[in-house]
C-alpha cells in the first residue's frame, strides 16, 4: 500500500477579511492515509473536521503546511505546478477525490436521477457510450438502478444521498470523502449510506474517509481519527480509540 | 411529500410524445406563423382542422385541453369586444347610437366576424403550443431541445449552455423550494402567525416572515450547490459531453416536412382561394 493522502504541518484558518483576526480551524496536522483504507474522522462541531475534508478537495487551500495527494503537492498557493497547468491539476485531484456532502438536496443538479449521475462524467468530457456504462454501473453499485428516471425530489433522504454517491462513483475516483453525509438522514437512511460505504471499500477498493459525529458509524471503520480543536487527538483502530483510558497514543496533547 | 408536476406534462406515448422535441418546437413555430398569416377563411378552417387532428393524435383528454383554455376567457372576451366595436364596415351597422351624446357606439357585421376569427386565432394558438410543447414534452427535454436549437448563438458569444444549465437547476429546485416554503409556513403558523385573515395588506405583510427565510436558505443552497458542482469538476460548457444526444429519425424529418407543407398551403390559400363575399374588408 502506498501513501495516498499525506499532510505535513497542515494548518488552515478562516480569514474574515481586513483587520479581523483569522480564526484557526486546523493547526499542524500530520496524518497519512493509505490507499484502500476505510477511515472515520470524528470530532464535535467546530473541531475542524469539515475543514479537513474541504482541504482534501482543494475547495480550500492550506494557509500553512503542505498536503500531498498521491504525490502531488498542494501548498498555500495551490497545486505545485506552473500557473498555466493549475486548473487542470486541480481538476485532476477533484476527479480522484470525490465528495459527498451533508445536505442531499443541495448537491443534486439534474431533474432526473441518471442525468445527475452523468453530470460528473459529462464534465470530464467522457464519450457518450462510456458515460452510459458508467452511469448504469454506478447506479447498480448503490442499488438505485430502479430509480434511473425518477426526479430527485421524489426520493427519500437516504436514496438521494445514494444517488449523490453514484454521481461520485461514476467519475471513478480513488477516494470518496463523506462530509457528514449521514447527519441529515433518518436511521434507515444512515444505514443505507454506511452500508454503501462499506461495500465500496471492500469490493471496489475505494479509499473511504467518513467524517461524522456518530460514534457507532465511526466504529465500523478500520481506523478512527479524532480531531479536537483543529488538531489530531487520537488515531488508531476503533478498539484502541474507544478504549476507556485511551489505548491509542494521544498525539499533540 | 407534495406531488409537484411542473407545467402540465401529460404522460402518454402518442406520436406527439415520441417526436423529437426540437422538431416539436420548430413545428409549433411554423404553425404560429401560419396562424398569424392566415387571412382567408379557408385557411382558418384548414388550421382548425389541423389543430383538431393534432389534439386527436396526442391522446390528451379533451377535458384537460379545455381546462387550459379557461384562463383565456377574459382575454377572449376583451379582444372580441374591442374587435366588434372598433371595426368599421362598408354596409349599414347593426345599430348605432351616441353615448353621452358624444361617443358613437356602432357595430357592423364585419366587426362580429372579425371578433370571431380573432378569438379562434388565439384559441388555436394556445391549444397548438400546448399540444406541441407543454402537454407532450417534459420541461427537461424542452430545455435540452432549446439549448440545442440555440446552439448556433454560441458563435455570437451568447452563453446558451449556461442559460440551459440555469434552467435545469431552476427546474430541479422548484419542488425543493416549494417544500421548504411549506415547512417555513408551518413553522410560522406554529408560532401563531396568521396568513388567512385580515385585510389584503395585512395578509401580504404576513408573508414577509416566509419570504425572508426562504431567500436566506436559497442563497445558502446556491453556495452549497456551487461547491458540490465544482467538486464534480464542473467548469462550464466547454469540453463537456452529454449522456443523451438527440437524434432526428426519418419520422421526425417527415413530420417537419409535413408542417412546412401545411404552412406553404396556408400561404397559397391566402393568395388564390376565392373569398366568400361577406369576408371582404374583414381581415
Amino acid at each position: 500500500m502506498s501513501d495516498f493522502i499525506r499532510t505535513e504541518h497542515l494548518s488552515f484558518s478562516y480569514d474574515d477579511g481586513e483587520g479581523a483576526t483569522p480564526i484557526p480551524a486546523l493547526s499542524d496536522v500530520n496524518v497519512t492515509i493509505q490507499k484502500g483504507e476505510y477511515v472515520a474522522v470524528l470530532g464535535h462541531n467546530g473541531s475542524g473536521k469539515s475543514t479537513f475534508a474541504k482541504l482534501l478537495n482543494l475547495i480550500l487551500l492550506p494557509t500553512e503546511g503542505k498536503l500531498f495527494i498521491d504525490g502531488t503537492e498542494v501548498g498555500p498557493e495551490g497545486v505545485a505546478v506552473p500557473p498555466e497547468l493549475e486548473e487542470d491539476a486541480t481538476f485532476a485531484i477533484r476527479k480522484r477525490i470525490g465528495m459527498v456532502f451533508q445536505n442531499p438536496d443541495n448537491q443534486l443538479v439534474a431533474t432526473m436521477v441518471e442525468e445527475d449521475v452523468a453530470f460528473g462524467p459529462e464534465n470530464l468530457g467522457i464519450p457518450q457510450a462510456e458515460i452510459r456504462v458508467r452511469v448504469d454501473e454506478a447506479l447498480a453499485a448503490v442499488g438505485m438502478e430502479a430509480y434511473k428516471e425518477t426526479a430527485p425530489h421524489r426520493l427519500s433522504g437516504g436514496q438521494k444521498q445514494r444517488v449523490a454517491v453514484a454521481g461520485v462513483i461514476a467519475m471513478k475516483p480513488d477516494c470518496i470523502v463523506f462530509d457528514e453525509s449521514t447527519a441529515m438522514l433518518d436511521p434507515s437512511g444512515r444505514r443505507e449510506v454506511v452500508l454503501t460505504m462499506e461495500k465500496l471499500n471492500r469490493e471496489e477498493g475505494i479509499t473511504i474517509l467518513h467524517i461524522t459525529h456518530y460514534m457507532e458509524e465511526a466504529a465500523k471503520a478500520d481506523r478512527v481519527i479524532v480531531i479536537n480543536d483543529g488538531s489530531i487527538l487520537l488515531d488508531g483502530t476503533p478498539a484502541e480509540v474507544f478504549q476507556p483510558r485511551g489505548g491509542a497514543a494521544p498525539r499533540g496533547a | 411529500m407534495r406531488d409537484v408536476t411542473l407545467g402540465q406534462y401529460f404522460h402518454a406515448s402518442s406520436l406527439l410524445h415520441r417526436l423529437d422535441p426540437r422538431i416539436k418546437i420548430l413545428s409549433a413555430i411554423l404553425l404560429i406563423v401560419g396562424l398569424f398569416s392566415a387571412t382567408s377563411l379557408w385557411c382558418y378552417a384548414f388550421l382548425t382542422a389541423l389543430v383538431l387532428l393534432l389534439a386527436a393524435i396526442s391522446g390528451i383528454p379533451l377535458r384537460m385541453i379545455l381546462k387550459s383554455v379557461r384562463p383565456l376567457c377574459f382575454v377572449l372576451v376583451f379582444t372580441s369586444l374591442i374587435a366588434a366595436f372598433m371595426t368599421k364596415g362598408d354596409g349599414d351597422p347593426f345599430f348605432s347610437f351616441l353615448l353621452f351624446s358624444r361617443l358613437r357606439i356602432e357595430m357592423y357585421p364585419e366587426g362580429l366576424i372579425r371578433a370571431a376569427l380573432l378569438s379562434l386565432r388565439i384559441l388555436l394558438l394556445v391549444i397548438a403550443t400546448g399540444l406541441f410543447l407543454t402537454y407532450t414534452t417534459t420541461p427537461t427535454s424542452l430545455t435540452d431541445a432549446l439549448e440545442r436549437l440555440l446552439h448556433p448563438l454560441t458563435y455570437l458569444k451568447i452563453p446558451v449552455y449556461d442559460f440551459a444549465m440555469m434552467m435545469t437547476i431552476a427546474l430541479r429546485f422548484v419542488p425543493t423550494l416549494m417544500e421548504e416554503t411549506d415547512r417555513i409556513m408551518c413553522a410560522q403558523k406554529a408560532r401563531g402567525a396568521d396568513f388567512s385573515s385580515g385585510s389584503l395588506f395585512r395578509r401580504i405583510r404576513a408573508l414577509v416572515p416566509i419570504i425572508i427565510p426562504l431567500f436566506v436558505s436559497s442563497f445558502r443552497r446556491a453556495v452549497e450547490l456551487a461547491t458540490a458542482m465544482e467538486c464534480r469538476c464542473y467548469r462550464g460548457g466547454a469540453g463537456r459531453t452529454r449522456l443523451r444526444t438527440m437524434r432526428c429519425r426519418p419520422a421526425d424529418w417527415l413530420f417537419l416536412a409535413v408542417a412546412a407543407v401545411c404552412l406553404a398551403a396556408v400561404f397559397v390559400g391566402n393568395a388564390y382561394l376565392p373569398e366568400p363575399s361577406f369576408m371582404r374588408g374583414v381581415l
